[in-house]
């Protein structure tokens, strides 16, 4: 196997404008993602996981390092990386269907061919019928699976997923999460997937990057090495649990040494 | 009797808007015709004949519908006012549009740009923009210019504001995800700013439309021989009440007429947004 996506030793620097201070966002930050796989990266809030992801996209420049797919360095937004948002992010005065041909807009695809392409993605993601409706007429689940069929129709080489499920309820999130993993094994992704649930991420994915808080960088990386098909009944087994204690142990440490670190009690964890 | 209550019900606002209007009119018509002093004459005796108004001073309902009557249809002189006045309101507004619109967007979308025009903006905008008039007239005269000139000034003002604050307010969020699809500022201008700036616009638009109506009247009061402003002024001199009264109600016409024209056009945009109940 060979790596789709390397993050060389990114290191993120950025001047708070209203202190003028220098912030270190992260710091050398190693990671690879090998073609076909699924990795997820959890870490106390703040710990720049969200960051990371914009500078993956291209989004942001890295003020060090390297980021390359397939071996290549990228600077700059590209069709290779597609994003699925945070909150969605539709755009709420096109259809479904007009947002999910957006990106292939974007790039000069023909409209015809566009359309055609965009409802295939929409009946992968569940959402046949559902083409003429404006996002305000969507629930909240509907709305991400818009959210996933927009990124999944450019037919990137890897899948960027920013929190996709958060400002979901309990429920549809563990649905979306089953549906993710029917979509990822048809449509056969690389996917990078942040998320604060560990759970969600031990669930979903074949290794999990725990990032260590300000400034964020690559803690300890832990294989799952559960098979799959997974049901959704595995969080409830032994060596789930045991998978999750661990990444739970890594973080804790890190919001304990920052809280002593600051002298403050903030009262309780806050992922 | 059910049936008749939920006819009421479906129509209550046209209902007791109707009888509201019809009510204010007839209390009108009773001050000039001198229903109400006769009415209270038992009650109040000679003092009830401040009831009784002369028509100079208000005209009544049938006077002024008399009026409309002979200028609009028996003289015809109110069209010619009528042409003339819109000549200037359509030319001031075009105008407004074609200035306040780029202006405002540019604002929003280039800081730098901004920051130069916003001491101008605000200042204007915090000026009753008709003390402007008697410098209008040293430099154009008082000729359509001056016009033209004064409903711009006046309505040009909410287009450029709301078109500003329009691009201000894009939802940051929707203009990451045009960037991270790689599209250019063009494309972000188009398929982003613009879209979520457009209810804006159009109700900058409906507000210039009511302020541009000002700029009619008081613009041609300043010395114009046309125009239904002018056409008031006149009669108003020469206590032509009923006169006053249609020019007056001519432009409540207009007006309510194109505010309801720009509203069916924000309608016609708002599909995409949930109905408010």
């Amino acid at each position: 196997m060979t790596a789709k996506l390397e993050a060389r030793d990114i290191r993120l620097e950025y001047v708070q404008p209203r202190t003028n201070t220098r912030l270190v966002a992260l710091d050398g930050v190693d990671l690879e993602v090998m073609d076909g796989e699924f990795v997820s990266i959890v870490g106390p809030s703040g710990c720049g996981k969200t960051t990371f992801l914009s500078v993956v996209d291209g989004l942001i420049a890295a003020t060090a390092g390297r980021i390359l797919v397939d071996g290549e360095v990228v600077t700059k937004p590209g069709p290779d990386r597609a994003v699925v948002f945070q909150d969605a992010s539709l755009l709420p005065w096109r259809t479904a269907l007009g947002n999910v041909v957006y990106g292939l807009e974007c790039i000069g695809v023909r409209a015809r061919e566009a359309r055609e392409r965009a409802a295939r993605f929409i009946e992968l993601v569940g959402l046949a019928g559902f083409e003429q409706h404006y996002p305000y007429e969507l629930s909240g689940g509907m709305q991400q699976r818009v959210n996933l069929a927009r990124a999944l129709v450019m037919d990137p080489k890897i899948l960027l997923m920013d929190e996709p499920f958060a400002s979901l309820d309990a429920q549809t999130r563990e649905l979306m999460q089953e549906e993710l993993l029917r979509i990822w094994v048809q449509a056969k992704k690389t996917v990078l997937f942040v998320t604060h649930q560990i759970d969600e991420a031990i669930y979903l994915s074949d290794r999990v990057a725990v990032f260590s808080g300000r400034p964020g960088r690559v803690k300890e990386i832990i294989p799952v090495g559960i098979e799959r098909p997974r049901p959704l009944g595995l969080k409830r087994e032994p060596r789930f649990h045991a998978i999750e204690d661990r990444i739970w142990g890594l973080i804790d440490e890190d919001v304990r040494a920052d809280r002593n670190r600051q002298g403050v009690d903030r009262g309780g964890a806050n992922f | 009797m059910h049936a008749e209550r939920s006819f009421y019900r479906a129509h209550e606002r046209a209902i007791l808007g109707g009888a509201m209007v019809l009510l204010f009119l007839v209390a009108w018509e009773g001050l000039e015709r001198g229903w109400w002093t006769e009415l209270l004459r038992p009650l109040l005796g000679a003092s009830a004949e401040r009831f009784t108004l002369k028509p100079i001073f208000i005209s009544s309902p049938t006077l002024v519908a008399q009026a409309a009557w002979r200028m609009f249809f028996v003289t015809g002189e109110i069209w010619r006012d009528l042409a003339w006045s819109s000549l200037g309101y359509s030319l001031g507004l075009a105008l407004a549009i074609a200035v306040g619109i780029p202006l405002g967007l540019a604002a929003g979308w280039y800081r730098r740009f901004s920051y130069a025009v916003e001491p101008f903006l605000s200042a204007l905008n915090a000026t009753p923009q008709v003390a402007f008039l008697p410098l209008i007239v040293v430099w154009v005269g008082t000729g359509l210019g001056a016009r033209v000139l004064i409903i711009f000034l006046l309505a040009v003002l909410p287009i450029a504001i709301n078109a500003h604050a329009a691009v201000r307010t894009t939802d940051p969020r929707l203009v990451k995800v045009a960037a991270s699809f790689g599209a250019g500022d063009w494309r972000l201008f188009r398929t982003v700013v613009l879209p979520s700036a457009l209810p804006f616009l159009l109700a900058g638009l409906r507000l210039a439309v009511g302020r541009g109506m000002i700029g009619v009247v008081v613009g041609e009061i300043y010395g114009s021989a046309s125009g239904i402003g002018a056409m008031i002024n006149q009669a108003g001199s020469r206590f032509q009440t009923d006169k006053v009264f249609v020019g007056v109600l001519t432009i409540v016409a207009a007006g309510v007429i194109l505010v309801e024209i720009v509203a069916r056009i924000e309608r016609r945009f708002d599909v995409w947004r949930p109905t408010t109940p």
